[in-house]
């Protein structure tokens, strides 16, 4: 019974990590960058709804909708600000340092602002769950919630991506950006749009990471931001249902690993994870095989 | 005759160059020496001497990479850590077998630098396949793993030699008389402290003195062509995967013996996110940044100075890393946005043009 249970805790880390590589997917392939400071988004999206929960005594869905709010405004302003102006620089690797400068700036700000204390975070989802098998096999609310979340997240987006205009205007810009522009589509807008999509699943992920693990520090963002990263190369960066597979995948690696092999051994078996993918197939699960020209 | 005259020009130009980075080395060394000789030099500035020269090191070591290679690399802080424990780890056993402190230390040094070797060719074998935003989230990677693995690292010694352990202290099974050199979590105490301003300036001087002769080697040219046109130098013959390695190796034996200096200034070495981790790794790269990615003398000042200014400005520390973001943020959008450098190109031909005219 207990390999089960793991097996759900898996799969339930797994859909946050789906939800997180949602946002680094669709950036890099949208925007062709790693966006470092995606993770902390999520934690800036964590410490709104705490303090929406906690110190305004909102109620937990409105306290989430503000925090969807917030970070997407967060989101498009740091496109605008900093990696746009980078957009076409002379080197990529310009807009990546420039990325974990972001990073760092969000985390110093919450420093500042929230202090270093580790913060409880508050149960969002009152539901308790439910328990199977005569009582052996108890289910959270919070897990039930991620999964579901992660479902439904799934489905709007591939159903955004393939039947909107501005869906069918990502999938071009990412294609070639240089014919999209000539075909008339606004390609500063759709990728600001992109981010936008990011950052707000990342106000989501955030709240479903708190959940399950309530502590909430300035750099709780940094190490599930880095693995989904790791997750969407998984699955194949760039691709949606890649994210899910990659995702779930990872969660429950991680899970295993700790419960098996070793609980301080846990992120240096995803990372492991990430450098074997990486050598045998770089494009990841799904991923599409792009050849270069020169 | 001419193309001599110009040959030689260009010689003397980079020559000269290189004189002024080894002669701020120098300078800088006999000015804090007659501070301490003058007594004017404060306990807390003489303990930063060997950190300074430490950090100095690192920078200009990962430049050789992010500058010259023009990869990114966020493990390097992974390389300073192997470096560190390899030579605290033979330190630590050797104290009382060669108590020759300058032997000691060298044989350390040397220790240390190898195995950071090692380990830059193991990883870079793999790793210098990818490129780009892969290249460094990898290298994320394995500086994360690397520092995973001294943390559950269990190492003893007894009557009967050597005994590792993955798990814990007590499964070493030591005999009671045996020593726990490597404790986990709580690393290494008790390694000599053998390093000292001199060496670490020494070592600094070293440094520099490889990496600008590579530089200015015919694989040093090599390297530059990789990172210019991959492809075109491809096609000319040049062998990457060779040239990268190269590169990446020189880097990551350098981390290791700043790794060396740091483990010996230290008495106790423990592993944790701000030393070795993924946050000391963007520090550097903070320096390699801001002190002009590919320009030594600039890695190094930035950091020296990144490093005094906040012991320097006190009531900062706060606000530092802060402060360290935005211009992190602010430097590469001025030096690599399209636009900013058209308005500089702009702005600095109207200025070199009103010069012009002032001086007619």
């Amino acid at each position: 019974m207990s390999f089960i249970s793991y097996l759900i805790n898996g799969i339930s880390l797994g859909s946050v990590y789906a939800i997180i590589a949602l946002g680094y997917t669709m950036v890099y392939g949208i925007a062709k960058m790693l966006n470092f400071a995606h993770g902390d988004v999520i934690m800036i999206g964590a410490y709104v709804v705490l303090m929406g929960m906690t110190k305004a005594g909102l109620s937990p869905i409105l306290a989430v909708l503000i925090a969807v709010i917030i970070c997407t405004v967060l989101g498009v302003t740091v496109e605008r600000v900093a990696y746009r102006p980078l957009r076409n620089a002379a080197s990529p690797l310009a807009v990546l340092i420039t990325a974990i400068g972001v990073s760092y700036l969000l985390q110093n700000l919450a420093l500042l602002i929230f202090g270093a204390n580790t913060q409880s975070f508050p149960t969002a989802i009152a539901w308790k769950g439910f328990s199977l098998a005569g009582g052996t096999l108890n289910i959270s609310g919070e897990t039930v919630i991620t999964i579901a979340a992660c479902i439904v997240i799934m489905v709007a987006l591939t159903l955004f991506v393939q039947k909107t205009k501005q869906g069918q205007a990502m999938r071009a810009v990412s294609e070639d950006r240089g014919a999209a522009q000539l075909m008339g589509i606004n390609v500063n807008g759709t990728i600001a749009l992109t981010f936008a999509i990011g950052s707000a699943l990342a106000a989501i992920a955030g709240v479903l990471l708190c959940s399950a693990y309530p502590s909430l520090t300035p750099y709780t963002g940094a190490m599930p931001g880095i693995k989904a990263f790791v997750a969407a190369v998984f699955g194949g960066i760039g691709s949606i249902p890649g994210a899910l597979i990659g995702g779930i995948l990872l969660g429950i690696i991680e899970i295993m690993g700790k419960a098996y092999i070793s609980s301080q051994m846990a992120d240096a078996i995803v990372f492991a994870v990430l450098i074997i993918v990486l050598l045998v197939k770089p494009t990841g699960l799904l991923g599409k095989n792009i050849q270069e020209k020169v | 005759m001419t193309n001599m005259t110009a040959k030689l020009k260009n010689i003397n130009k980079t020559t000269k160059n290189n004189a002024v980075t080894y002669g701020i080395v120098i300078a800088a060394y006999v000015i804090v020496q007659l501070l301490i000789f003058s007594g004017n030099l404060s306990s807390l500035m003489k303990g930063l001497l060997v950190p300074l020269c430490t950090y100095a090191i690192l920078a200009v070591s990962l430049n050789l990479v992010v500058g010259i290679l023009g990869e990114l690399s966020l493990g390097h802080a992974g390389f300073m850590c192997v470096g560190a424990f390899a030579s605290a780890f033979f330190s630590k056993c050797m104290k009382d077998v060669i108590t020759l402190v300058p032997l000691r230390f060298f044989l350390a040094l040397v220790i240390g630098a190898a195995v950071a070797a090692l380990f830059g060719i193991l990883i870079g074998i793999p790793v210098l396949r990818l490129k780009g935003d892969y290249l460094a989230i990898v290298t994320l990677a394995f500086g994360e793993i690397i520092k995973n693995l001294v943390n559950v690292l269990y190492i003893g010694k007894d009557s009967n030699g050597f005994h590792f352990s993955m798990k814990d202290s007590m499964s070493l099974k030591l005999e009671p008389d045996g020593m726990i050199i490597v404790n986990g979590p709580q690393g290494i105490t008790g390694t000599p402290n053998d390093s000292n301003f001199t060496i670490s300036i020494l070592l600094l001087l070293l440094t520099l003195f490889i990496i600008i002769r590579l530089v200015h080697s015919r694989d040093g040219r090599a390297i530059m062509a990789i990172r210019d046109n991959r492809i075109a130098a491809e096609s000319v013959g040049i062998n990457i995967t060779k040239y990268k390695l190269m590169a990446f190796t020189i880097s990551a034996a350098l981390a290791g013996v700043a790794g060396v200096l740091y483990a010996h200034n230290l008495s106790t070495l423990t592993a944790n996110t701000n030393n070795f981790g993924y946050n000391m790794s963007i520090m550097i790269l903070v320096f390699v940044v801001l002190g002009g990615i590919g320009s030594l003398r600039g890695s190094m000042i930035a950091a020296v100075i990144l490093t005094l200014l906040p012991e320097l400005l006190r009531e900062l520390a706060d606000y530092r890393m802060l402060i360290y973001a935005i211009v992190l943020i602010v430097m590469m959008i001025f030096n690599w946005s399209p636009k900013s450098i058209q308005w500089r190109e702009k702005n600095l031909a109207a200025l070199k043009n009103k010069m012009k005219k002032g001086a007619q």
